[in-house]
């Protein structure tokens, strides 16, 4: 056949970009016609427009994403160790403090985040107060890096120092490991910027007894397979983000046989079990670095325009895509959070967005997971509907469904998984991400939970050094 | 007076959706402007004209909406922005209630979605049209694009990727196709048959598939080419593309094309192309001389009726047809001169459809001599200011000069009301004419929007001791969703006269006004 003609024989299905009054004139014919919810591409910039056709028809930028996202869906996270920062983390001195986001200044950081320095600085015995903590910290002496750059991961504040004890997951078949600190639970807290006495307490007993406990644990299991728990709590009502009941109660399930097992006190083992019990959100601190370990072995992979990592610091919004150089961030104002407030909060005291959290959103969880976790669409305000629809569209900015992580509510569809830059800014929809509101002020803690997305600008900018990796490459041909 | 200018960011919407909002806004109550769009950098200078702009306008983006008001006192405005918003948060409610109509945002995430997809309608701003339409063709589906101002090249492009994938590419600015018995954006409802019809010109091929039903034929398919594909650096891509396919295509026994007379070159191409077919082809240049094309085998009309009548005899059937009664035509004729003035000596028409306003301008002028239009091909008969008529005018109200900021006049016809007061006040005008065209894509009701107005025209013409002769041609059939018949019952019912057929209406015209005693003749010469 040398002609169109093929189309005489087929039954129509109509895409409708634009005037819905020609899909419902269609629709009234009882023609399949599906509307396109359409808006300009990169919010009508001609400038970014040329950079996405460049970026989105090359050929290289689909295989590359091809390949980061058989990387990202063949991840292994598995727990196989507890240790101390120095011990583990590369990079790690006794005068380095990692902290969530992009990076960033001690002057500029938000007051949870410095709150969580002076307690850190403190929790080192390298300093004995907050005044002495803040002249430390601002002196030039301590060196502050995003966990990011060293294959860690904090909620909020995210701060590590060289003591504390962290998670390590190793994910299985790459190698690359893992790391981030035990969750504290609720209420004064590090991560919100707390540095009482108790704070440091607590801190000092997950280095005491959790840390030696959960050691022994993890050396008699042969390690705990992450994924599979995570797989199983989407199934539970978790979105791995703020919802781990489900996530939590199937570690302890799988870690109470081992902890019996161990020459661990009854008295500690029973403390240990108490204090996870009572935190619900303690494989929050189990999965983050389990997407942190799945996605991180797709970093470095040219071309890829998959992002690896979205992550806030109170101030900015950072994200790292697989085809950028190591280490390297797209950065945009840190936004406000749209949500729930606890009982005598207002707005005015909300901390605009913060932690490395999102990592779960960069893998599919979290707010990207919502119609299947019912119980979290209250306490972020929204309905079901609601979270159906965030999920959904969620689709049309990823690359694949998860093979492993599926969504029962969805007709358990996979989780929409590898966040494309392209997409994103063709669409001009942003990802979701569910998260807690932080206080601005150091220690006073968690105020509210809502649903915020990253800027534009960190997706515009990821694009448009994708286009000059393109170019670059295309004259780099010519030339040969 | 007061000014009001509200921002939504990020709220992107179509701009028939705005502009018919603007309008009702703007008839509500105390407001005397009223904008509703897109933050583009056009509308914002639009806005700014009007006086309406302030730094949140200049700070706004091509995906922010801008509602802007200026009525007398403060809560007319809030009134109208309010009203603006309710309109628009019903539509996201109409459109996000049900948990699976969560619309995709792109072409690809439909694509995704609707796999057995085939072909993409788009209908977006031009200056994103030509991306969405490469990104159609490339994920195979065929495109008709209903958006103008594309780039010469880039439709070029465009039609050269379709013709190398063995898809279609209709348009840019095209309005209309059939496919598979399916009418697409503005088409009407016709009996399904085996007349295959190719058209550079929306209306054309309305007017075509609407008489070859009358006339008891039927369409196998319509295919839009857009209006420039004749024109010498397109080479009428899509129209070969589309006479291969209608010509392999096995329901498909006759074959129209319809077009305004194209580029020199390409007509020859097309002759000579069309004498090599198996099937034989009727073709109807509009404005275009049939002896000029006098070629053996090939069937060339003077009209779009003589098309359709043509291409339903070379199908083997009788055509059924209303018989006009010549007789009767006269008396008619003869009764409406006796009730002008001698002022009277004009006829203006005021058209939806640009074909349909050519061809009649073709018919009146061989008749009546000069008619002057805002379309006219020859520079001497182009209105200076298309505002404002002169002796025989014809307008094109779909034409850019009427539809900047505005619906087209087939979505809104109370458009023309204003020019229709404006002509009944004219004592030299004797008739007017207007089309009205139904079918998918056109207004509900356009006869029932036109009527009173009509009504009001003829009184204001009596007002002033004239005889107003309002003639009429409804383009539809009564499968259509307004129903033909109601439509030109609403019309008669105001005392409009209603042709059968386009041609049919300029005739009435030419002949009412023609010095001519012998209205026979110019009967036979025109149809």
């Amino acid at each position: 056949m040398k002609s169109g003609s093929h189309l005489f024989k087929q039954r129509l299905s109509v895409i409708n970009l634009g005037t819905s009054t020609f899909a419902e004139d269609l629709q009234r014919q009882g023609v399949t016609t599906t509307q396109v919810d359409w808006q300009p591409p990169a919010g009508g910039d001609l400038v970014l427009m040329e950079a996405l056709d460049n970026v989105m028809n090359e050929e290289r930028v689909r295989q590359a994403n091809e390949k980061a996202l058989e990387v990202i869906l063949a991840a292994n996270p598995v727990l196989i160790d507890m240790d101390l920062a120095k011990n583990v983390i590369p990079g790690m001195t006794p005068q380095t403090i990692l902290h969530s986001g992009p990076p960033l200044q001690w002057t500029d950081m938000c007051g949870p985040m410095k709150g969580a320095v002076i307690g850190a600085l403190m929790f080192e015995g390298m300093a004995t107060d907050a005044d002495e903590a803040k002249e430390l910290a601002a002196s030039g002496k301590i060196r502050f890096s995003p966990c990011h750059n060293h294959g860690a991961v904090g909620p909020m504040a995210g701060v590590i120092s060289a003591s504390m004890p962290v998670s390590v997951v190793e994910n299985r078949g790459f190698g690359n490991r893992s790391f981030c600190t035990v969750n504290e639970g609720l209420g004064k807290v590090l991560r919100f910027g707390s540095y009482d006495r108790e704070v440091i307490d607590r801190l000092k007993w997950i280095a005491e007894e959790l840390f030696p406990a959960m050691r022994a644990i993890l050396t008699l299991s042969g390690g705990i397979d992450l994924k599979n728990i995570i797989a199983q709590a989407l199934h539970m009502g978790d979105e791995c983000h703020n919802r781990n009941k489900a996530g939590t109660s199937l570690f302890v399930r799988a870690v109470a046989p081992y902890l019996l097992q161990s020459d661990v006190p009854r008295q500690v083992a029973a403390r240990v079990l108490e204090f996870i019990r009572d935190n619900d959100h303690y494989f929050l601190n189990l999965s983050m670095p389990a997407c942190k370990a799945s996605l991180d072995a797709a970093n470095g992979i040219p071309f890829s325009s998959i992002v690896t990592a979205m992550a806030r610091n109170g101030v900015e919004f950072g994200i790292r895509i697989s085809g950028a150089s190591e280490n390297q961030w797209f950065t945009g104002p840190a936004q406000m959070l749209e949500g729930l407030l606890f009982p005598g909060f207002q707005d005015a005291n909300a901390n605009p967005d913060l932690g490395d959290s999102a990592i779960t959103e960069t893998m599919g969880l979290g707010g990207f997971a919502m119609a299947g976790s019912p119980a979290i669409v209250q306490f972020v305000g929204g309905s079901i509907d609601d979270a159906v629809a965030y999920t959904t569209k969620m689709y049309d900015v990823t690359w694949k469904e998860h093979p492993g992580f599926s969504i029962p509510t969805l007709n358990f569809r996979g989780n929409p998984v590898g966040i494309d830059v392209c997409k994103v800014v063709q669409t001009g929809e942003l990802p979701i991400i569910n998260s807690g509101i932080a206080h601005k002020e150091a220690g006073i803690g968690q105020i509210g939970a809502g649903l915020v997305h990253p800027p534009m600008t960190c997706f515009n900018q990821a694009l448009t050094y994708l286009a000059e990796q393109v170019t670059k490459a295309e004259r780099g041909a010519v030339l040969e | 007076m007061e000014t009001k200018v509200l921002i939504k960011k990020n709220s992107y919407k179509d701009s028939v959706t705005l502009m018919a909002l603007s309008r009702r806004m703007k008839a509500m109550p105390g407001v005397s402007e009223a904008v509703v769009s897109m933050a583009t950098a056009m509308n914002k200078e639009l806005l700014e004209h009007v006086g309406m702009t302030s730094p949140e306008v200049t700070e706004a983006g091509a995906n922010d909406l801008m509602i802007a008001v200026q009525a007398d006192g403060s809560e007319a405005c809030t009134a109208a922005i309010q009203f603006a918003e309710d309109m628009l948060s019903h539509d996201n409610k109409a459109a996000g209630h049900n948990r699976s109509t969560v619309g995709p945002k792109s072409l690809s995430a439909a694509m995704a979605r609707a796999s057995d997809a085939n072909i993409a309608v788009i209908s977006v701003p031009g200056v994103y049209a030509a991306r969405e339409a490469r990104a159609a063709l490339k994920g195979g589906l065929n495109v008709l694009m209903f958006s103008d101002n594309v780039s010469l090249q880039d439709e070029l492009n465009l039609k050269e990727l379709a013709h190398q994938s063995k898809l279609f590419m209709m348009g840019p600015d095209c309005g209309t196709a059939i496919i598979n018995n399916v009418g697409l954006c503005f088409a009407n409802s016709v009996r399904q048959g085996n007349i295959g019809v190719i058209g550079a010109s929306g209306t054309g091929i309305q007017e075509v598939t609407v008489l070859i039903d009358r006339f008891g034929g039927g369409i196998s398919q319509a295919i839009g080419t857009g209006g420039r594909d004749l024109s010498e650096t397109i080479g009428g891509i899509t129209m070969f593309d589309a006479l291969d396919a209608l010509n392999e295509d096995e329901s498909t026994e006759v074959i129209v094309l319809v077009s305004k007379p194209p580029a020199r070159s390409v007509v020859d191409k097309i002759i000579h192309f069309v004498c090599e077919m198996s099937k034989p082809v009727v073709v109807s240049f509009v404005g275009s001389r049939p002896s000029e094309m006098a070629v053996p085998g090939l069937h060339v009309a003077e009209t779009l009726e003589d098309a359709a009548r043509k291409a339903v005899q070379l199908t083997g059937k009788a055509v059924a047809s209303v018989q006009r009664d010549d007789a009767q035509l006269a008396e008619v004729v003869n009764s409406v001169r006796n009730k002008l003035s001698p002022k009277q000596r004009y006829v203006r028409g005021l058209y939806c459809g640009g074909t349909l306003c050519h061809e009649s301008i073709n018919i009146v002028q061989a008749h009546l001599g000069a008619v002057y239009s805002n379309i006219s091909k020859q520079p001497e008969y182009r209105l200076a200011n298309p505002q404002l008529s002169k002796e025989h005018t014809f307008i094109d109200l779909g034409d850019d000069a009427f539809t900047v900021g505005h619906p087209h006049p087939m979505i809104e016809p109370s458009l023309r009301i204003p020019r229709l007061l404006q002509e009944a006040a004219d004592p030299e005008v004797a008739v007017i004419l207007l089309d009205v065209v139904l079918g998918y894509g056109a207004n509900d009701n356009p006869a029932g929007i036109l009527a009173p107005a009509v009504a009001e025209a003829k009184r204001l013409a009596a007002s002033g001791g004239r005889y107003l002769h309002v003639i009429g041609y409804v383009c539809g059939t009564d499968k259509d969703k307004q129903n033909k018949a109601e439509q030109m019952k609403k019309l008669a019912d105001v005392g409009v006269w209603l042709a059968n057929s386009n041609a049919e209406a300029a005739m009435f015209a030419a002949a009412t006004l023609a010095q001519k005693e012998n209205l026979y003749e110019i009967g036979q010469s025109s149809l």
